[in-house]
């Protein structure tokens, strides 16, 4: 594996969309997601909890563990040396088991900070299908990330006054 | 005893007097674990070089990082430890709020997350949480109960800020459970 070839911040454009990346979720997911990120409540767990106390279909995935498949489906597209800055997300729907979840993004803003920093505004979206049900949009993410001016330039080496995320 | 706040909502003396002040300050009770890192690139199958060959690690950000979502996982009480008495919770103003305004369930709807200082292996995380607001009762498809918006902030054992959290949660009464 290497650092290079990045997606470079010059590169991309408003209106540009990222690859869709599709997953089937099943019950191992969700449990996997909610112990990766030290979330015991039983709603990510426990099916008769979800069900009952809860009154959804299923056990759900959890907020952060949504947080950790944006990073990934975003960093799959910039490579290492694109840098998170911030995340906004909004929870419409939940993602079940049984459920395919789909993330599709668009670029929305290019601009460069004070400090010299090439940032990229992206609006993820995070649908979940059913088998034989519609598609329904589970969360909406607006992103910010760092990316890199060219193969060499690395915007994790930024700190204090020059990273402003 | 009640109080009205800016935005002209009525509130709880107590919960208008935790608005902007920070809460529970805590420090977490173990270090930054590079294995939490796999957990959590394992449960996204998250092939990010960054975090799997040493040799990016070191090029990019000059030893290994843990992925930027793993921001709040360090504060996150254990399930169970011992001399704890019922469940450990996280985000405790959360569940304050759900016990003073009476509302038994609750879901996070909106949750933003600011990325500063990386996190790395052996860092010792501390936080502080912060409510910036309460809204009148509403009513959702999922019940009636209030929208509250709490903040975190994260800081390393040298201070330095790492991180931010936003949570908005909706603590509701079931549609027919009132």
């Amino acid at each position: 594996m290497s650092a290079a070839a990045p997606v470079l911040f010059g590169d991309v454009s408003v209106g540009d969309e990222l690859p869709r990346l599709e997953v089937d979720v099943t019950p191992t997911t969700v449990v996997l997601g909610a112990l990766a990120s030290r979330d015991w409540r039983p709603m990510h767990h426990d099916f008769k909890f979800a069900t009952e106390r809860n009154g959804v279909r299923d056990i759900f995935l959890n907020t952060p563990n949504q947080a950790a498949w944006f990073e990934r489906y975003v960093t799959d597209w910039t490579g290492p040396r694109g840098r998170l800055g911030r995340m906004t997300f909004r929870m419409r729907d939940s993602v079940f088991p049984g459920d395919r979840m789909a993330f599709s993004a668009t670029v929305t803003g290019v601009e460069r900070d004070d400090a010299g920093c090439g940032w990229v505004s992206l609006e993820v979206t995070l649908t979940a299908t059913e088998e034989g049900g519609p598609e329904r949009v589970a969360t909406t993410c607006s992103l910010r990330v760092a990316l890199p001016d060219a193969p060499d330039d690395n915007p994790w080496s930024r700190s204090g006054d020059r990273w402003n995320p | 005893m009640s109080a009205t706040n800016e935005a002209g909502v009525e509130l709880p003396e107590r919960v208008a007097a935790m608005i902007g002040t920070p809460m529970y300050p805590e420090t977490a009770t173990f270090p930054v674990e590079r294995s939490y890192a796999y957990n959590t690139l394992a449960a996204t199958q998250n092939g990010n070089p960054l975090y799997w060959d040493d040799g990016v690690a070191d090029e990019l950000t000059g030893g290994f990082t843990m992925p930027p979502t793993t921001l709040s996982l360090w504060m996150r009480p254990h399930h169970w430890e011992p001399g704890a008495e019922g469940e450990q919770l996280a985000l405790k103003v959360h569940f304050d709020l759900k016990e003073i305004f009476g509302l038994p369930e609750a879901v996070m709807t909106d949750n933003t997350m600011v990325f500063h200082e990386p996190v790395r292996p052996g860092d010792v995380i501390s936080n502080s949480q912060v409510l910036r607001s309460v809204s009148a009762p509403k009513t959702t498809k999922l019940g009636t109960g209030r929208f509250w918006v709490i903040d975190v902030e994260f800081r390393n054992q040298d201070g330095t800020l790492v991180g931010v959290e936003s949570y908005t949660g909706f603590g509701y009464v079931r549609a027919g459970a009132e």
